[in-house]
């Protein structure tokens, strides 16, 4: 299998050398030779190999200086909506989407949580409509979306809504690809306590969806949007790190430069937090030994949960420690930033933005009553809303 | 320099079954409750099926001077079982710290062997609270021809032993010498001791015979070798009293009922429980990247014990505090073994160094020095 990823490699770059060709005709010719991600099947993409072997086939086109698909910029559409199509699309979405998803030609985003549907995701109000009678071609959308990243730049979005209020919330719920260029989409950049607007809100109107963008069968968007999440947990859980790799490697470095800085009672909080870190770092090298033997731990949860609590402890104490410098602000503009830098900006950044590390992709809270509830075995909080009709549920 | 491997082997979970296996027979909490207070606070029978059945008082010990070959990985995972049951057996104070000790200064002396098999026990004579890279101790003095006079508090381990390793400030400086605890002028008080499970003595020499085991440089480094040891592996022991604790609390929350409800679903207690868990984990990591380090003489070994010292002597205490706080009045009550767990935890953290001393090793070895000549 090396061999013949090494040999498709070679005919590809010999057909299409990098140098004299246009980047997106490159990567879209390297999609249909079966090297995008060679564990999806045969004609999406991929060659059936497994996963592992996308690591050979990356560093030999880098090492040929073939350009790549700039993951980091569509890894919603990479991370999350790639897999559900797969999943659960049909065979014309597989063909319509995943090439031009994969290139990077065309940007995805997540319409997924609401104004009043966060950690309550299931209770979301945003409603498709099926539009003429019974075999109508299409649903007519109607509500609210936010924290969408990405949705100034996208043209798609995987979207969950509400196609049945007379049904209990987990099962009224359909899942659709939704044209981000529909006139009835709106965008308005959402503003963080950083200054800046990496999200945005999304308001749907009127927004028309043909029935063949519809992913999987009605009334099944739940189950569906739970796959999705968890490669979201799984995409922030997991990159193996060396030690001070993180956080906790800038303010060492502050730390380490600035001795006029030092105070008794910093040197005791740093030491507790640079072990602390230091521990999670082993704690997720452990889980990543377990998965490479094939004995996935439920360890995973916990780093999501102690990786925000770090940035957030740390942030906070490298803004301290800066003293007088720590009462200024590198820049409180509205940027509409393309990733997270952590490092590009100042302390002050740092420690806001570590806010949301606690929040973002499933709250620290609700990872510990998962964590409760699903490693440690103890019974679930009494509930009122999971068997009563969505519409009947107090708002 | 291979990649340090925070797994446990096959072999290491057949180890860790056998050592359960014997422990829930021949201690239960009951058996170790009823102990503690009587006059023989160690279990013998219990120590020798361990030491000489099992194998495990020369788990780390190369056969070719008596033991059984294995390593300090093997003998960590021992810790977390005895840790799980609060063992009343000797085998920190004899496998880890008297066997490293005479692995390290005189690995040839028939004493080793000795220990090795589990047929004598043996304690290094310093208080159990001494942190790695303390100065050497200067509470013996060792006269030219040999013999002993001083005292030394908080032994661990030390009424059980038959042979007493004692650091001493001898004619040439520091040395080792070996006592048997028969021997003249040697006195043993029992203490009356936080932990119940792991009794300390007051030890005073007036003039006893002492063997000479190792001077000079080789008598400071072994000690702070064995120190060293003993407080990275004391991590697994702490990660297993903390499971315990943990897993003890969460079974009894998920039975007892106030307020028409079972305890256990109240989210309160269950984020506090989740809490406990997340630090379990990276207590696991910790201990195992110490025994690792330790086994295969890794560069990075002082900071993988001071980093597992830090985490695990804290998280034991925290685990024991909720095993007895989440346990309401029974978990107050002497009949419950809870305190077993808290008075253990308690004492642990001190032994062999604090956390705060760990820390402090730390900021020495990844340079994070602290202010130097500001008090604020």
């Amino acid at each position: 299998m090396e061999a013949e990823l090494r040999d498709r490699v070679r005919r590809l770059l010999a057909e299409h050398d990098p140098a004299g060709t246009d980047p997106a005709a490159f990567l879209r010719a390297r999609f249909d030779a079966g090297l995008a991600w060679v564990h999806y099947p045969v004609g999406l993409g991929g060659l059936g190999a497994p996963r592992a072997l996308q690591a050979l086939v990356d560093a030999e086109l880098a090492a040929a200086g073939a350009p790549d698909n700039d993951p980091r910029r569509n890894g919603i559409g990479l991370g999350m909506a790639a897999p559900t199509i797969l999943r659960h699309g049909t065979e014309e979405q597989k063909q319509r989407f995943l090439r031009p998803l994969w290139t990077g030609e065309e940007v995805w985003c997540q319409l997924f949580s609401e104004p009043g549907a966060g950690s309550d995701l299931a209770a979301l109000a945003t409603r498709a409509v099926r539009e003429g009678d019974g075999d109508g071609d299409g649903w007519l959308v109607d509500g609210q979306k936010v924290w969408t990243s990405g949705a100034h730049t996208a043209r798609w979005a995987i979207l969950i809504a509400r196609t049945d209020p007379d049904l209990p919330k987990h099962r009224g719920i359909s899942y659709f690809v939704c044209d981000m260029t529909d006139p009835g989409v709106e965008v308005r950049p959402l503003r963080q306590i950083t200054g800046e607007a990496e999200f945005n809100e999304v308001f749907l109107t009127g927004v028309r969806i043909p029935d063949a963008h519809r992913l999987g069968a009605v009334g099944e968007g739940w189950q569906i949007a739970r796959t999705t999440l968890n490669n979201e947990r799984v995409a922030i859980g997991g990159q193996a790190m060396p030690r001070e790799g993180g956080m906790v490697g800038v303010v060492a470095a502050t730390w380490r430069e600035r001795p006029e800085l030092r105070t008794h009672d910093l040197h005791q909080r740093l030491l507790k937090a640079w072990a602390d870190a230091e521990v999670a770092r082993l704690a997720g090298e452990r889980l990543r030994q377990q998965l490479a033997v094939g004995q996935p731990g439920p360890e995973g949860a916990a780093m999501k949960l102690a990786f925000a609590r770090l940035a957030q402890e740390l942030s906070g104490l490298e803004v301290e420690l800066l003293g007088e410098e720590g009462l200024g602000y590198d820049d409180w503009s509205l940027r509409r930033p393309e990733l997270v830098d952590f490092t590009g900006r100042e302390a002050g950044y740092r420690y806001l933005r570590a806010k949301g590390n606690s929040i973002e992709g499933g709250t620290s809270e609700i990872l510990r009553t998962i964590i409760a509830e699903r490693v440690l075995g103890l019974p679930a909080e009494p509930r009122t809303d999971t068997d009563t009709p969505w519409k009947e549920l107090p708002r | 320099m291979t990649a340090p491997d925070l797994l446990y082997s096959e072999i290491e979970e057949e180890l860790r079954a056998s050592v359960r296996a014997l422990l829930g027979d021949r201690c239960p909490p009951s058996a170790v409750l009823a102990r503690c207070e009587g006059p023989e606070p160690y279990d013998p029978a219990l120590w020798r099926t361990l030491a000489v059945e099992l194998g495990v008082a020369g788990l780390h010990v190369p056969e070719e001077y008596g033991g059984a070959g294995a390593g300090l990985r093997e003998t960590a995972v021992v810790l977390e079982e005895l840790g799980r049951r609060v063992a009343p057996v000797p085998f920190l104070g004899s496998a880890v710290l008297a066997g490293t000790l005479l692995l390290a200064a005189c690995p040839q002396d028939g004493l080793l062997a000795e220990v090795a098999a589990g047929t004598v026990t043996a304690a290094v004579a310093v208080p159990l609270s001494t942190a790695p890279g303390s100065a050497f101790p200067t509470g013996v003095r060792a006269d030219p021809g040999g013999a002993l006079s001083g005292r030394v508090t908080s032994v661990a381990d030390a009424l059980t032993a038959g042979v007493l390793l004692v650091p001493a400030e001898g004619p040439d400086g520091p040395a080792l010498y070996a006592v048997p605890a028969g021997a003249t002028g040697l006195r043993l008080a029992r203490r009356t001791s936080l932990d119940l499970t792991r009794p300390l003595a007051d030890l005073t020499l007036d003039g006893v015979a002492g063997r000479l085991l190792a001077t000079g440089a080789t008598a400071v480094a072994t000690l702070h070798r064995a120190l060293l040891t003993g407080a990275g592996l004391l991590a697994s022991e702490q990660l297993g009293l903390a499971e315990w604790c943990l897993a003890t609390t969460v079974e009894y929350l998920k039975e007892r009922r106030q307020f028409a409800r079972r305890l256990g679903s109240f989210q309160a207690l269950k984020h506090r429980l989740a809490d406990l868990w997340l630090e379990t984990v990276g207590a696991r990591a910790a201990a195992r990247y110490a025994a690792d380090t330790l086994a295969t003489d890794h560069p990075d070994a002082a900071v993988a014990v001071a980093l597992a010292q830090a985490h695990c002597g804290a998280l034991a205490v925290r685990a024991a505090e909720e095993c007895v706080q989440l346990h309401g009045g029974i978990g107050m009550t002497w009949e419950h073994p809870a305190h077993l767990y808290l008075k253990r935890a308690k004492a642990d953290q001190i032994a062999l160094g604090t956390p705060g001393s760990h820390r402090a090793a730390l900021a020495e070895l990844v340079d994070l020095p602290g202010p130097v000549g500001r008090t604020a």
